[in-house]
């Protein structure tokens, strides 16, 4: 098709003029617009949906705040705990501010993430036709884990190295191959100097890249599709004479007003905590990094930053009078599959087989390699959302009451899960010579993947209430 | 059939041909790439043997020295601790120390003290948890106190996910760790220099 430069009328302004010039070239109003201008998404968000925005906001502020953090960090062993403390906390004017702001972001991310995820678990944003968009964000939630792992490694602290060295170890559980990848991992037999300069590589240039292009997959397969809504109604059936659904109004700026004010309340907070509790009491940033990496001596306490406890809880969870109740688990969950399931006879004999197999193996193998096992499986699982629910309704609000229920037990045991694994073995003492945290983790553990393994069938048993045919919304 | 639809076969095995060599050359170059990720050979020069004097042990003593960047104890344990060895002999996992974990147990330490026979107080073991890592701090006083049983006979306890260790370093039944401490090769020079890493069949690998 020949070029048509776009002609505007002589007496336009010189800016139109110049926007007619670059859209000739590059779809930028078009761009714009599909993106955001004339993007119409549901009229009835409510609080919920301003963590998609406030999540954005933040990967900015830790891109600029970790280039500028880059300008005065040394990645190496000898010098890198005196630039962080001394260089960029004491020298650099304001460089304690940007460390703060990027620490500080760290932390706010996973609490916005956490919060995004929760609201597309609660209205069904996960489900058809929405999986990419769940399985992209699956994929940001493992990237940032990456980066705040690797992330932490950099101020080369007690926690730094040593939390390094156990999640470093953890590779060292895979039988066979285990030892050779984690030294492969760390480039030498302790985490050291070369660990710390790939992890360095990683942090900076590696898992951004990743991260930022899937986002914008995230996002623009979320503007393909729409925005799911608080009653999980599809506002694309109902579309007005032009076109538009008659339930959505423009992002803009109807939903840039709305963010803006969501972001306002947030730097509020972000600030109040960069300003005045950095540390956050130790959950943000951990007393004993305070201290410069020791490879000698372990600290008394080692504990993850607390996005990430959840999940250690489940790996220390493991033991090997666990794995009794977990070959429990697979029995029965493979005569589920086979009983109580619609499923070809084909995918039966895989499940028997693959159960008889997950059996061999837990008798075969450590439990510590499956603490491992199930600690990756507990991110991983996220991603078979989508599939796992079978309810005919997407949002919890036309769900059987006691659908609810089983969301706040499966939250407990997740938020139980986290405070067990900011704690010392042993806290809650013990009780019929069993350890009563330990025991409690492992019954939270198993309600984790309960949650999602049985969720097939409970999503779809009770009674569903009527979804309405347009989204419930009262003017303000 | 038109030209523009003919497949010239002798083009198109060229082509398949060029895209394998190619392929190959990627795939050769990406090999490269992780194999950088290997120690380099500074850091594994860096595995040498290290000698210890410990005439200035005191029984129930711990020194902690460094080898392959690794934190290996050397305990002089007094008789009670040697005592305690046959209380934990039935608690432990792996009394006589047949599985290892990342390196083979010495031949000559295969036995309850888990040392060598003509200095059998002297506990030699690489402090790292064979769970995930971390280094175990020392619990030497008996009975009851915060994290561990009531009937402790004295150990080493790892604070990441509560391992215990007796005083040979085996690892207690049912806890995260799997395997007993590891064992590096180690043999005395006199009575009171000792060479880890080394021993009578040469060099650790």
């Amino acid at each position: 098709m020949a070029f048509v430069e776009k002609k505007l009328p002589a007496n336009a302004s010189a800016v139109d003029k110049g926007l007619a010039w670059v859209d000739s070239r590059f779809p930028l109003t078009k761009l714009w617009n599909d993106q955001w201008g004339k993007y119409y998404a549901p009229k009835n968000f409510n609080f919920w949906y301003i963590f998609g925005s406030l999540a954005m906001l933040v990967l900015v502020i830790q891109i600029v705040t970790g280039i500028f953090l880059v300008m005065n960090y040394k990645p190496d062993a000898n010098l890198a705990f005196a630039s962080v403390e001394t260089t960029i906390m004491r020298d650099v004017p304001w460089g304690w501010l940007v460390r703060y702001m990027h620490s500080t972001g760290a932390s706010a991310f996973f609490i916005i993430v956490y919060l995004h995820m929760t609201r597309g678990l609660l209205y069904g944003s996960y489900r058809k036709p929405r999986e990419l968009i769940w399985l992209f964000g699956v994929g940001i939630f493992l990237c940032l884990m990456g980066e705040a792992f690797m992330g932490y490694l950099l101020p080369w602290g007690q926690m730094s190295f040593w939390g390094a060295q156990v999640i470093v170890n953890l590779f060292g559980a895979i039988p066979f191959i285990g030892p050779e990848l984690s030294l492969w991992i760390r480039g030498d037999y302790v985490v050291s100097d070369a660990t710390l300069n790939r992890f360095f590589s990683f942090h900076v240039i590696a898992i951004p890249l990743v991260l930022l292009g899937l986002v914008a997959a995230h996002l623009i397969a979320l503007h393909e599709v729409g925005s799911n809504n608080p009653d999980g109604v599809e506002i694309k059936e109902n579309l007005d004479k032009d076109g538009h659904p008659v339930d959505g109004i423009p992002s803009h700026p109807y939903y840039s007003v709305h963010d803006i004010f969501g972001v306002t309340v947030f730097l509020v907070v972000f600030s109040a905590i960069v300003f005045f509790a950095p540390e956050m009491g130790g959950y943000f940033l951990e007393a004993n990094n305070f201290v410069p990496a020791d490879a000698l001596k372990t600290p008394n306490h080692i504990a993850p930053v607390w996005y990430f406890t959840p999940f250690y809880s489940i790996l220390r969870a493991t033991t090997s009078q666990f794995i009794y109740a977990l070959e429990i688990g697979v029995v029965a969950y493979v005569c589920m599959i086979f009983f109580k399931s619609r499923l070809a006879g084909l995918w039966k004999t895989i499940a028997v087989i693959a159960g008889a197999a997950i059996i061999i193996a837990f008798n075969v193998f450590e439990a510590k390699f499956f603490g491992v096992v199930l600690m990756g499986v507990s991110v991983m699982i996220l991603a078979g959302l989508p599939w796992f629910d079978q309810s005919p309704v997407k949002s919890i609000r036309y769900r059987p009451s006691w659908h609810k229920y089983v969301y706040i037990v499966f939250g407990i045991s997740f938020l139980v899960l986290g405070y067990l694994g900011v704690k010392p073995p042993g806290v809650w003492g013990s009780a019929f010579s069993l350890d009563i945290a330990q025991t409690v983790s492992q019954i939270c553990s198993l309600i984790y993947f309960g949650f999602f393994l049985l969720m097939p069938w409970w999503s779809a048993m009770g009674t569903f209430k009527p979804v309405p045919s347009r989204v419930t919304f009262h003017a303000h | 059939m038109s030209i523009e639809e003919q497949v010239d076969p002798g083009r198109r095995g060229l082509l398949v041909a060029t895209c394998a060599a190619g392929g190959l050359a990627g795939v050769a170059t990406g090999a490269a790439f992780v194999s950088t990720f290997q120690p380099s050979e500074r850091a594994k020069a860096g595995g040498s043997p290290v000698e210890v004097d410990i005439s200035t042990l005191k029984p129930g003593e711990k020194r902690t020295v460094e080898w392959r960047g690794k934190p290996v104890w050397i305990l002089k344990r007094t008789p009670e601790m040697m005592a305690s060895l046959d209380k934990t002999e039935s608690k432990v996992a792996d009394p006589k120390s047949e599985k290892t974990y990342s390196m083979p147990m010495p031949k000559y330490c295969m036995n309850q003290a888990r040392s060598r026979v003509e200095h059998k107080d002297v506990l030699v073991v690489v402090g790292v948890c064979t769970h995930l890592g971390c280094s175990p701090g020392d619990k030497f006083q008996e009975g009851a106190q915060p994290s561990l049983p009531d009937d402790w006979a004295g150990g080493f306890l790892c604070p990441c996910h509560g391992s215990t260790f007796d005083l040979a370093a085996r690892v207690y039944k049912n806890k995260p760790a799997p395997d007993n401490l590891d064992v590096p090769p180690y043999m005395f020079l006199s009575d009171n220099k000792i060479i880890i890493g080394k021993d009578e069949n040469g060099e650790a690998a």
